[in-house]
């Protein structure tokens, strides 16, 4: 049975300006131990999509669609029933680890809570725990560092901190939702090591929600990309980087500048912005930026659809010829 | 003036802020360096890239550069002439050719200001004389020169994406033809599709214009793309300066070679098989660095020498310095 299963997801937040699309007809599944990439850039729906799931939805959003967690429907779930599931067995780690850790609270408090709410542990077999975990996440001096404030740590120690504290409760399931957008490059590498190693180590399957291609392709197994609120591509992840079949997947490649090419000549751009979510075009939400388009792209929704190879996309083309 | 003939000279650049450590009225007053002693040269048409992370004085630098904070010692000199002591009167008939582009693209422009205004502002402040209607021709040429429809000329800010809003900034920057823009992370903030546009957009008015940049970036796969020669920096110092192709293919630092390693590929089978770099730790406190090489607390290659000698600039070649006790090794 698959982890979490998602079918036909929702999302709609009401605004002054009108309704807007945020997660449209999202579906997918994800196994046990599975290490997933969700790619799109802002405004695809990438974190909704979880927050959706999570219960975290903002006041004026509300959603249709189902997700199931071994077998429990999450959308709707009381408060209550949630929570045993939140942070014990489903975590979820944020782009700003700062405003994510309460400024009040020392580390230790912040950590030994979860354990002592979730497992029943006592205060001593806690704390124990809880170091033993940011020694596990590489904080030098952990025995030291448990008692401090999250102000006192750098703010790659904060995302440490954070892993850590998702980690607690052997969740199984981790939403990464851009833990290293905010780091410099050489710490974000140390987070990206510390995932792999996770990876390696646990059966906890990862969702790593990220802009940059990069980032997944040394990371996962199989990776969803986004674009306006809908998944338009879904493969492993070595069809995504070298057999991409949307457009938009294509093009997302192609403009990446890359750290391993010396050629110095003009990326290939995607023309135009992405989407209004207010307003949607008809027909594929892509087309309009598309270099393939033709005229059913314009009036008719592309389904998502199989087309072999563990590979799904949303494109009414039957296959992409690239000229080289 | 000859090619060769550099635009910009900077000798030894200092900028140093004092500080207030933690600690309350406890705290004590301390020196922060946050740029200190760098020199380079940019010449006419050419992209100097400078790299480093968070609070290895980039961005400082940038600004020092186009004298918007005070140096505290080094000569900024500008096509022959020192300018670091010039005032603000004697600075204001050089500043029509030295520009500056922000990261966030809509907070550095003015709300309540079309963005005919603000692309025209410069011309309004530099050159008074010229007529309300060569003006709008001016800036309706720029908006087409970077890719905006001349036709928004009367909409605001807040109407535009931040890829657009980015537009309207180097049009700005580029309305008086100036001889060079300091960049300052001009597509961190900017999605990867929109990224791609910009970087672009950089590339051909600079080939077109004939104009320095300096782009400032913490994105070496950017930098690689757009500059000529680039400039690493940590904690304020420079640990090595060379041209593309000697800091990418060989670079000499551990610092560099790290930064190099850990950027991410999006190549997943040259992701499993790139050989890893991993820096313990984090970069040092500025407030407290550490004796000799500021780099050596992180250094895989570090030894007692690094705590005790500042390592001296090495000159591999013309374009190529790097500041290492160990990069023979």
């Amino acid at each position: 049975m698959a982890l979490l299963t998602v079918s036909h997801l929702n999302t709609r937040f009401d605004t002054p300006e009108g309704e807007v699309k945020a997660v449209n007809d999202v579906s997918f599944t994800i196994a046990e131990g599975e290490t997933i990439g969700v790619v799109g850039e802002s405004g695809s729906g990438k974190s909704q999509v979880f927050l959706t799931i999570m219960g975290l939805l903002a006041a004026n959003g509300r959603a249709t669609g189902s997700a199931r967690f071994r077998g429990v429907e999450l959308l709707g779930l009381r408060t209550d029933e949630l929570n045993r599931i939140r942070g014990s067995r489903l975590a979820m780690i944020f782009q700003d680890s700062m405003t994510s850790l309460n400024p009040y609270l020392r580390i230790s408090r912040q950590m030994t809570e979860v354990l002592v709410t979730h497992r029943g542990l006592s205060e001593t077999e806690a704390r124990a725990q809880g170091i033993a975990l940011l020694e596990r996440v590489r904080i030098p001096d952990a025995a030291r560092r448990f008692d401090m404030y999250p102000h006192e740590f750098s703010g790659g120690m904060r995302q440490r901190v954070m892993i850590a504290m998702a980690l607690l409760c052997q969740p199984d399931l981790l939403i990464a939702d851009e833990p290293t957008t905010a780091l410099d490059v050489t710490i974000q590498a140390q987070i990206l090591e510390l995932m792999r190693e996770l990876k390696r180590s646990s059966n906890t399957a990862i969702i790593m929600i990220t802009h940059a291609l990069g980032v997944v392709a040394g990371l996962c197994d199989r990776v969803l990309v986004m674009y306006g609120g809908r998944i338009v591509e879904e493969a492993p992840v070595r069809q995504i980087f070298y057999e991409p079949q949307h457009p938009y997947t294509h093009g997302l490649l192609r403009s990446t500048p890359r750290l391993d090419e010396a050629d110095a000549s003009e990326l290939r751009t995607i023309p135009g912005q992405p989407p209004n979510l207010q307003r949607l075009p008809p027909g594929c939400a892509f087309n309009e930026r598309c270099a393939w388009r033709f005229e059913r792209c314009r009036v008719e929704e592309p389904a998502f659809r199989e087309i072999g190879h563990g590979q799904r996309k949303a494109c009414h083309l039957e296959h992409l010829e690239v000229p080289s | 003036m000859s090619a060769a003939e550099p635009l910009l000279e900077v000798r030894d650049l200092k900028v140093h802020f004092s500080g207030k450590t933690r600690g309350g009225l406890m705290g004590k007053l301390t020196l922060l360096r946050a740029v200190d002693g760098i020199s380079f040269r940019v010449r006419p048409g050419e992209t100097l890239g400078v790299v480093g992370e968070s609070g290895c004085g980039k961005s400082t630098l940038g600004r020092a550069v186009l004298q918007l904070i005070p140096v505290t010692a080094g000569e900024v000199v500008w096509l022959g002439r020192p300018i670091q002591h010039l005032d603000a009167r004697e600075m204001r008939p050089l500043r029509r050719d030295m520009q500056i582009v922000f990261q966030d693209p809509l907070a550095a422009l003015d709300p309540r200001m079309t963005v005919g205004e603000i692309i025209g502002e410069p011309l309004d402040t530099f050159l008074p004389s010229i007529p309300k209607a060569e003006g709008k021709a001016r800036v309706q040429e720029m908006m087409a020169k970077v890719g905006l429809s001349p036709h928004m000329l009367n909409r605001y800010p807040h109407e535009f994406s931040g890829g657009q809003c980015q537009r309207i900034g180097i049009a700005r920057s580029m309305i008086l033809n100036p001889k060079l823009i300091v960049c300052d992370e001009p597509v961190s903030a900017l999605d990867v599709s929109i990224q791609a546009q910009i970087v672009n957009l950089l590339m051909r008015l600079q080939r077109e214009l004939g104009i320095s940049l300096i782009l400032i970036s913490h994105d070496l796969s950017v930098v690689r793309h757009i500059c000529h020669r680039i400039l690493v920096l940590y904690l304020g110092r420079m640990m090595e300066i060379a041209s593309r192709d000697e800091l990418y293919a060989s670079p000499r630092h551990p610092y560099t070679q790290a930064l190099i390693s850990a950027v991410p590929i999006p190549d997943p089978d040259l992701e499993a098989k790139k050989p890893r770099i991993m820096l313990g730790g984090d970069v040092h406190s500025p407030f407290d660095p550490p004796s000799g090489c500021l780099f050596r607390t992180r250094c895989p290659k570090a030894t007692a020498l690094c705590a005790e000698v500042v390592p001296p600039e090495d000159r591999l070649s013309e374009t190529h310095r790097v500041a290492c006790h160990h990069w023979r090794e």
